[in-house]
């Protein structure tokens, strides 16, 4: 195996493809090391290192296209990777929409966005233990009701990301990530539950300390105990900040140009049209300095940007790559996103609605009776209709107030009405993940249950 | 090819292409389950995947995707270290055996193993063709026609997508109790989508299939045109669907693919680890009953060339036939080494894994229901006004509470007897325990999904197979809009 940088990899690949008759091509190599420790009960039970490095190519002989990945970077399998996807392109339909991104849109300068924290290098799996030990003891401290755990977790990763095409775009980026997990399990009356609660970030040192993991993930785990059904009906539904991200990760789903363009989308023809109230702004931002979902370039070379997908209430911008925008005859907005053994797909960044000014406690102040969801299981949604229909956990709403765990339920209704249907956003927002909500509102939806 | 050439072939295969020999083997398992340690593996992973993707009428992408890598696990007691490179050399295997090794939590001198080359006991997929060795035109001509066919069946199917996906891995296993395995596991795929659309209605369907099977498994009895058919038609049905009811109902699921309610509501639940560590709703509750006397619920990895089935799992046990639960008692729990030793319980063929960069877990292989003795129209004369549910799109379930949910994505209202209007896709909600004992017909006509499942349990996805004949459940909660 050889250890040449990664660089000088992918520019002989890039001459290999050409020298086999690609009229364009593309790598995206990627290497990483990453540690995850898993304590359970006190005891140590999982520790596991990883390695990787591995890389992609595309080709186009003319305008058709192959993809083809390996971990093998020994010369001469680079070459035969070459030629045999050169062999493969020249299987494949031409498609007058295939093609790299204009130089145009290609990152100029490759910039800092503090993404990378060099504790990475030199964190231990002892630190991880006692951060995972540390957050499972102070769950299974915080009430004699939890008696059992799935553990807790720690990990921490980083990824380094070169991309080079036969433009001559050169450019590659570091990141780092860590996390801390813990899943409590209570118990009452022969009930049994579960919750987790989670911290992850960049650096190691803006972790959440253990505690606040493990109180929090008590706390969750805790207020499921005693869980019911109640009557089928239809009420008012407030999504926590967790469940509330999945609306905008369904919401992205239906911007993405793929989904778009392959008639998949229940937002088709919606670009310019109110599909949310005036006081809904949503941003997908890749330029955000340290968060979780930002990169100076995307899988495709072509700089990241902040872009207002729905600004108050009108959809302003679909998320698209080079690809998807020819197809729907318009420009990348920087949303490639690429593993290396796949064409690029539209990926969000930072995907965030503007917090409103409600705190949670307000928003749930109006109702006289509704539903609080904390949790939602199963794949009840259809891209093409946005109809909804997903199983909940949460929290029954009595006047304004949370009165009782509920379960063995779904909230079900169509995605488009849910979004216009939005009455209040909170004043929550944090950006925990790529993909963040504060506390949301929807003014009616239909729960089964009994 | 005959086995035995085929396991001296995998062995010979990997030693050669790391550079490796089986006593280095024998120094690496023997330096990782030091003396603290229980039980030591080295799992070696070559696959190939290549596939093929038609949109807007032209097959327009070709991907080839090579992976390559090893990982060496230790166990003793409850933990496990597990170290894994894509880059295979002597020297990354001596250093992930000492990094796997950190788990146990004093380490003594390396205990002398001896490997010896094991058969698996079955011969399940050794097929005389590779779809890898097809010729590309004839794989691109199978996506064009389905393109064809599908369009040709109505003009409001607007656009077709179609992805054939074929793998090919070989995988050599050394364990510490002294045994070296390897395995040619082949896998095809074939998915249509159909997207149809009438004025401003705009809807989908989806069907496909595969296993471990030969190319040609495609184009017998024309199956490939069969599934193309099946998934225009339920985007056609669709288009017209009313809303769903929500609340509870009487439901009658259909064969085959909705037996993922049985994967859902209670295999997971019966998976080795989650019982071990008592965090399962089934936990120690073996002989009760969990089921109506009708339900008989297995699973068996020895089907002969089903996506679920291996002939040996990820850790080298051969797969086998599981009763999970005997005409409504729990009998049964899936197990891997560990959690199989930890429970003093024997082993069942379960324990797997995605790829050389995971830690095996119990996963299930091909799960279903024995067949009953009613006959499908039976059950569903016999509902008066309920919900009858042909095809789902996946399932997950809650296996601390037991709730699990499966989505329809082609339903219809029974009223009176008769299978009536299609209605819109509904998630369906239960809970695991108690879900089955409302089972109170159970039909003749037990089929095997088409071979598309693939499970995720704690970041790995494998394929799996799943069973059902038709059955009537009285009451489990619709997740529809209309109250």
């Amino acid at each position: 195996m050889s250890a040449q940088p990664l660089e000088e990899i992918a520019e002989l690949l890039l001459k290999a493809a050409r020298q086999h008759g690609a009229t364009a091509a593309d790598v995206v190599a990627a290497e990483g090391d990453s540690l995850s420790v898993g304590v359970r009960l006190g005891e140590v039970e999982k520790l596991k290192q990883s390695r990787a490095k591995h890389l992609g190519l595309r080709v186009f002989v003319n305008q058709s296209t192959a993809i083809s990945a390996t971990a093998d970077f020994s010369r001469e399998a680079l070459v035969k990777l070459a030629e045999e996807t050169c062999a493969l392109a020249r299987i494949t339909a031409p498609d007058p929409f295939a093609g790299l991104p204009p130089a145009d849109d290609l990152a100029r300068e490759i910039l800092d966005l503090e993404l990378y924290d060099p504790d990475v290098e030199t964190v231990t799996p002892e630190h991880g233990i006692a951060q995972a030990r540390a957050a499972e003891a102070v769950a299974l401290g915080a009430d004699p009701r939890i008696t059992n755990s799935e553990g807790a977790e720690f990990s921490s990763g980083y990824d380094r990301v070169v991309y080079a095409s036969s433009t001559g775009f050169l450019g590659s980026y570091r990141d780092s990530g860590f996390s801390l997990s813990v899943v409590p399990i209570a118990t009452e009356n022969g009930g049994m539950q579960r919750d987790y609660w989670y911290s992850s970030h960049r650096r190691l040192r803006a972790l959440e300390e253990p505690e606040a993991v493990g109180r929090k993930a008590a706390q969750r785990t805790l207020r499921r105990l005693g869980a019911r059904q109640v009557d089928t009906c239809e009420v008012p539904v407030v999504f926590d900040p967790e469940t509330a991200a999945s609306l905008l990760r369904h919401l992205a789903g239906a911007v993405s140009g793929y989904a778009l363009y392959k008639g998949s989308s229940f937002l088709i023809g919606k670009l310019g049209q109110t599909i949310a109230p005036e006081f809904l702004t949503i941003y997908d931002d890749g330029t955000l300095v340290g968060a979780l979902g930002s990169k100076p370039f995307d899988g495709e070379g072509v700089i990241t940007r902040r872009n207002a997908v729905v600004e108050k209430g009108v959809l302003r911008s679909y998320l698209l790559d080079t690809y998807s925008a020819r197809k729907l005859d318009s420009r990348t907005t920087g949303n490639a996103s690429r593993s290396v053994a796949d064409a690029p797909h539209v990926g969000t960044t930072n995907l965030f609605p503007a917090a409103g000014e409600q705190s949670p406690e307000e928003i749930l102040r109006g109702i006289p009776k509704g539903l609080y969801v904390t949790e939602l299981i199963g794949m009840g949604v259809n891209p093409v209709t946005g109809d909804y229909s997903r199983g909940a956990v949460g929290q029954w709403i009595v006047d304004g107030e949370l009165a009782y765990p509920v379960e063995e339920i779904t909230i079900a209704g169509n995605l488009l009405q849910m979004f216009q249907g939005i009455e209040a956003i909170g004043s929550d927002l944090e950006l925990r993940h790529s993909v963040s909500a504060p506390t949301i509102k929807i003014g009616r939806m239909t729960v089964a249950g009994r | 090819m005959s086995q035995t050439q085929s396991v001296a072939a995998t062995e010979r295969f990997f030693l050669d292409r790391f550079g490796l020999s089986e006593s280095l083997l024998e120094q690496i398992v023997g330096g990782a389950v030091a003396r603290k340690a229980d039980y030591a593996d080295v799992y070696f992973e070559f696959r190939t995947v290549e596939s093929f993707s038609l949109e807007d009428g032209i097959v327009k992408k070709a991907n080839k995707n090579v992976s390559q890598g090893a990982g060496v696990r230790v166990v003793a007691g409850d933990k496990t270290g597990y170290a894994h490179s894509d880059d295979v050399t002597v020297e990354n295997l001596q250093l992930a055996s000492r990094t796997a090794q950190a788990i146990a939590q004093q380490g003594g001198p390396s205990q002398a193993v001896s490997v010896r080359g094991q058969q698996p006991t079955h011969d399940l997929y050794t097929l005389a063709h590779s779809p890898l060795d097809v010729a590309l035109g004839d794989k691109i001509a199978l996506l064009n026609q389905i393109d064809i066919a599908a369009r040709r069946l109505d003009s409001r199917i607007k656009n077709v997508f179609a992805t054939l996906a074929v793998e090919h891995k070989l995988v050599l296993i050394a364990g510490s109790t002294g045994f070296i395995v390897g395995d040619v596991q082949p896998l095809l795929r074939l998915n249509v989508t159909c997207i149809a659309e009438e004025g401003q209605l705009r809807q989908h369907g989806t069907y496909g299939g595969g296993g471990r099977v030969e190319f040609d498994f495609l184009t017998d009895g024309e199956r490939y045109l069969r599934w193309t058919r099946t998934a225009a038609e339920q985007a056609l049905r669709n288009l017209h669907a009313v809303d769903a009811p929500a609340g509870s109902l009487t439901v009658v699921l259909g064969p085959g693919w909705p037996g993922v309610l049985l994967h859902e509501a209670v295999g997971h639940g019966l998976e080795g680890d989650f019982n071990r560590k008592q965090t399962s709703a089934f936990a120690g509750r073996l002989g009760e009953q969990v089921a109506s006397p009708l339900c008989t619920v297995v699973d068996d990895g020895t089907i002969r060339n089903r996506r679920g089935s291996l002939n040996v799992d990820d850790e080298g046990t051969p797969t086998g036939r599981t009763v999970l639960i005997e005409k409504g008692i729990l009998r049964g729990y899936l197990q891997d080494r560990m959690n199989a030793r930890l429970m003093g319980m024997p082993l069942t063929g379960n324990g797997r894994r995605e790829s050389f960069a995971h830690i095996p877990m119990p996963r299930m292989t091909n799960t279903f229901m024995l067949a009953g003795e009613s006959t499908p129209d039976e059950i569903i004369r016999s509902v008066d006004r309920g919900l009858y549910a042909a095809h789902f799109g996946g399932g997950q379930v809650d296996i601390t509470n037991g709730k699990f949910v499966f989505s329809a994505t082609e339903a219809y209202l029974i009223e009176n007897g008769q299978i009536t209007q299609p209605v819109k896709g509904a998630t369906l909600i239960g809970s695991g325990p108690e879900a089955l004992k409302r089972v109170s017909m159970v039909g003749n006509d037990m089929q095997l999904d088409e071979g598309v499942g693939t499970c995720g349990k704690d970041g790995q996805s494998v394929p799996v197979g799943v069973g059902l004949p038709t059955i009537r459940i009285d009451g489990i909660t619709v997740g529809g809009t209309r109250t």
